[in-house]
């Protein structure tokens, strides 16, 4: 059996993303307890320019499909490229983040070569010559502890949960291009077109910081405030579960349960009552700040801050406070 | 149009989680069991989807203990036609033995969609729908928010990395649905009626040896005791004095 990682590395129009980096940088200590390789695997069109850098994070070596047409990503194409190389290098464990992209392709990869998938994973630890990784539940509302019986593993890694090491520039790996026969049966589905995000909207999943609101906003217009304090924060606008059911807010925005789970440095939840769906979604947090008005709310027993009053009075001196002193 | 919407029973997402005796799985005593909210998402669609085209069939699919039936039943009131339960008492954790069974039985059956939701809110590993297209060797679309079906194609938008994209696919082909794709129907009374007579087949699920296992189940780790800085905008100067010399967070 093999001792190696393999690390899928995500680019976005041929640039590598911080998520790659984060995954490699575990997948090298990964495989320094295995004792094997670190492996990065870049597919799309035009990453080989880039590819010898992700040595810098502690790849060995990257294998590089560049192809045309993997311009865009589809879960056929990207899926047999990756599985494929995979298979022919008989890893330990298969690395990816837990990405939309790293989530489909983690399934297929599992599919294809038979292989136990753990998404989402926020620890990992060596043992007997394996992984174990642990992972959130519910939502978060519990962990499992998840211990494998066969190899590869499929890991996916909960992104900015582990960061990645500066890189050092005097590394370089060495890269391996592989061309690949590509079918017409590997673009059943094809990308028409790509509706970027609207410019300067920051997604919640990435946000350092986060400005949540509810139903104590008492409608879109009420969001006002809050996107007046996240311009000056450089966060994305966050939402609860009823916000978003009433049409205020878009679903992309949702945090909880049945939108998405997040984990910024700092939190903060304007005028959210604290369900135990929302709260799964955003317990995480580094730092939480909970304004509400009812000193009884949920919200306030998981925060690290309250403030009982007003939103629409706390929040504009909230940004008031804070312009003065980041100055 | 033949559909098969694939549905899990978990428990609402407004439960409060508590860990079994045995310590690796939950413990149902006083939890409300519902179909997962993104497979009832996929229900929906389907049922939209036949209504649209006038004409289909759709059945619904689902791995679990006996118990699963109760859910099925409700995608029946929702306005599927009939349905396949995989029995699996040992209530089986690993994904890929779930997707291998379920592939197993789609092999037998015939249809033009696959639908999914795009994980189940239990275990959120989010890649059952793409395992069992991969198994079925069928192409799959995660995370839709639209789909729109003519001439053995489909027309669909979905939430991607970059934002969305429209992507097109040729048919048969996997969905998984993500929210916003529709809302969900509440089923009328004489449709819960007419769900109790619509046809169940029940059969044990082919599932392998989990190629995993659970260690052990935990709660996360307790937050510190926060506290309540104050009350007002009056308190907004001490929070943010807090927010930067005690949580270093601005």
């Amino acid at each position: 059996m093999g001792n190696n990682v393999l690390i899928f590395a995500e680019q976005m129009g041929g640039k590598f993303r911080s998520v790659a980096y984060e995954a490699i940088c575990q997948g090298k200590k990964m495989a320094q307890g295995l004792g094997g390789k670190a492996i990065a695997v870049a597919i799309g069109a035009g990453v080989e320019a880039a590819a010898k850098d992700l040595g810098q994070y502690g790849a060995d070596k990257v294998i590089v499909v560049d192809n045309a047409k993997l311009k865009d990503f589809t879960v056929d194409a990207y899926g047999k490229a990756f599985s494929e190389v995979v298979s022919k290098n008989d890893p330990a464990v298969v690395l990816l983040a837990a990405t939309f992209q790293g989530k489909d392709l983690g399934g297929y990869a599992s599919a294809a070569l038979g292989a136990p998938l753990s998404s989402d994973c926020t620890e990992w630890a060596s043992l007997d010559g394996g992984i174990q990784v642990k992972r959130p539940i519910y939502a978060g509302k519990a962990y499992v502890t998840v211990k494998f019986n066969s190899q590869p593993a499929v890991i996916s890694l909960r992104p900015k949960v582990f960061l990645a090491d500066a890189p050092d520039a005097s590394k370089s790996a060495e890269v391996e291009k592989i061309d690949l026969a590509l079918s017409d049966d590997d673009f059943r589905s094809v990308v028409k077109e790509i509706i970027a995000k609207t410019a300067g909207k920051i997604d919640v999943i990435e946000a350092d910081i986060i400005v949540s609101g509810g139903r104590g906003l008492k409608g879109p217009e009420g969001f006002a405030v809050l996107e007046e304090l996240a311009g000056l924060l450089g966060a994305a606008v966050g939402a609860s579960r009823t916000v978003v059911d009433e049409g205020w807010r878009p679903h992309s925005d949702q945090i909880g349960q049945t939108g998405k789970v997040v984990s910024p440095k700092l939190y903060i939840a304007c005028g959210i009552s604290g369900a135990i769906q929302h709260l799964a979604g955003m317990r995480t947090s580094k730092c939480i700040v909970a304004i509400n008005k009812d000193p009884e709310a949920p919200i306030f027993s998981t925060a690290d801050y309250g403030i009982v009053g007003d939103l629409f009075k706390v929040v504009p001196a909230l940004t008031a406070e804070i312009k003065k002193a980041i100055g | 149009m033949n559909i098969v919407v694939c549905v899990k029973r978990v428990p609402d997402t407004e439960t409060k989680i508590k860990i079994g005796g045995e310590g690796t799985k939950i413990d149902p005593a006083g939890v409300e069991f519902i179909i997962s909210p993104f497979d009832e998402f996929a229900v929906e669609e389907a049922i939209r989807v036949k209504e649209k085209l006038g004409k289909g069939e759709i059945t619904i699919l689902s791995l679990g203990s006996a118990d699963a039936q109760t859910i099925m039943r409700k995608a029946y009131a929702m306005g599927a036609d009939k349905g396949v339960h995989l029995n699996d008492p040992s209530e089986c954790q690993d994904t890929l033995a779930e997707a291998q069974a379920l592939a197993a039985a789609l092999k037998g059956m015939q249809f033009d969609l696959l639908l999914f939701g795009k994980q189940a809110v239990d275990y959120d590993n989010g890649a059952v729908g793409v395992q069992v297209a991969k198994l079925l060797n069928i192409p799959v679309v995660t995370r839709i928010i639209k789909l729109d079906v003519a001439d053995g194609k489909a027309i669909v938008e979905r939430e991607s990395d970059m934002g969305k994209e429209i992507v097109e696919v040729k048919l048969p082909a996997a969905f998984t649905a993500e929210k916003g794709l529709n809302e969900p129907r509440y089923p009328k009374l004489m449709d819960i009626m007419k769900a109790k007579k619509k046809p169940l087949e029940e059969k044990p699920a082919q599932l392998e040896a989990p190629k995993l296992s659970i260690v052990k189940m935990d709660y996360p780790p307790a937050r510190p005791p926060g506290k309540i800085v104050g009350e007002g905008e009056e308190a907004v100067p001490a929070l943010v004095n807090l927010l930067k010399n005690e949580a270093k967070a601005l």
